[in-house]
């Protein structure tokens, strides 16, 4: 049997189907963001002053991310409006500018960004020690300049055994820029090109941390949320690119051939969908990388 | 901006009906290139001081929703679209608005650090 209302609409919605169903889809994908996003208000909102880092995500690197995922929306948009004019080459090319522009996407994401995080550490320290790591935490400054305070200290961790031996009594942290030079006034905000670890050393006693993890999604609230959503996020670009994938292949010309108004309709949709996927990164992006 | 309409099936309108759809693709990049300048925008923005962390937080979030709505209304095609389609995002705002509104219920239900 023949499905109907892939190409024709049906009389009463005005529609063909394929786009009620992926409107359907795309409102219960809000639902789902929706949800991790008033999570990340509420935790963002609880957090104490000091609790919510700032600077320490990759801005170039995010921000080229959200070109790329800009430049993929446009080219799929391009795709579509070639299927229309019937020009399948030119089809063909913005299809395959779309997938490379949402492999280069994830890459990034899961061969530089994710684990130069897993790579650093970061060590809060207990309240009535703080004095203790003044010179490391410059609180002093903070307070005259009116910025929250300073309860990290973060960096490359040398001795990664004190993370699981109880028998290392500190941590060796070769520090961050902030950290290694704290009342500098040009260390208040964070920079747009991160700075790399500095060479200056500091041990922290073990019992003067409140807790001390990598930058994993056990480090804080912020991380959980950032990697929760990113992570999400990111296996949507990977269902996108998928849906691109087969749709680029020659197994799609045929159906171009028998149909060309069908393949533009599923074109259509499965562009709908990475539209939606690019918007949510709109948000994502300043949320996490720039306030 | 209204959508590219159906292809016609007789071959001499098929010029015309093509001319049209460059018409829009003109109006894509047009909307790829502003993307992408407002990017740069949020993220030169967020380098100034607007006096408050909260302040800096609204203005970014103002410009993500110009963005996010020219996303919406030309790449998605709702700037033209039908009814129902309207139905069914006016009942998910409702939605995604309640949920939200359930959020600061809890929050000022269980005040920590305010």
């Amino acid at each position: 049997m023949e499905i109907p209302y892939t190409v024709s609409t049906r009389p009463d919605t005005g529609l063909w189907n394929a786009k009620v169903g992926i409107w359907l889809f795309l409102a219960s994908e809000v639902m789902l963001f929706g949800g991790l996003f008033s999570a990340y208000i509420f935790l963002r909102l609880d957090a104490p002053p000091g609790m919510w880092p700032h600077g320490l995500l990759n801005v170039p690197v995010g921000t080229m991310n959200t070109a790329i995922l800009i430049l993929s929306s446009v080219t799929v948009v391009l795709a579509w409006a070639a299927l229309k004019m019937r020009r399948y080459r030119a089809y063909w090319w913005y299809m395959l500018a779309t997938i490379l522009c949402g492999v280069i996407f994830l890459t990034v994401k899961l061969v530089y960004e994710w684990p130069q995080k897993f790579d650093h550490f970061g060590a809060y320290i207990k309240p009535e020690a703080l004095g203790k790591y003044e010179q490391y935490l410059g609180n002093k400054h903070a307070a005259a300049k009116d910025l929250p305070p300073r309860l990290e200290i973060t960096g490359h961790l040398h001795n990664r055994a004190a993370l699981s031996d109880p028998k290392i009594k500190e941590y060796e942290v070769a520090l961050d820029p902030l950290n290694a030079d704290p009342t500098n006034p040009a260390m208040d905000r964070p920079h747009f090109f991160p700075l790399p670890v500095t060479d200056k050393i500091a041990k922290i006693e073990k019992e003067d941390v409140q807790r001390a993890t990598m930058f994993l999604p056990t480090h804080s609230a912020y991380f959980a949320s950032y990697f929760t959503i990113t992570g999400l996020h990111g296996m949507h670009v990977l269902g996108g690119v998928l849906v691109f994938i087969y749709m680029w292949l020659p197994v799609s010309k045929k159906l171009y051939q028998r149909n060309p108004e069908h393949l533009a309709n599923r074109v259509e949709v499965a562009g709908l969908f990475w539209h939606f996927v690019d918007l949510i990164w709109i948000f994502v992006f300043p949320l996490f990388y720039l306030l | 901006m209204n959508n590219p309409p159906d292809i016609s099936q007789d071959p001499s309108e098929h010029e015309e009906y093509a001319h049209n759809v460059q018409k829009h693709v003109r109006g894509y990049l047009i909307v790829g290139a502003l993307l992408l300048a407002f990017t740069a925008i949020t993220v030169a923005l967020s380098y100034v001081d607007f006096g408050a962390r909260k302040a800096n937080i609204a203005v970014a979030m103002l410009v993500a929703t110009l963005k996010a709505g020219l996303v919406a209304a030309i790449f998605m095609h709702l700037a033209a679209e039908k009814r129902l389609i309207y139905r069914i995002l006016i009942f998910t705002g409702f939605f995604v608005l309640g949920l939200f509104w359930l959020i600061f219920l809890a929050w000022y239900d269980y005040p920590v650090f305010r």
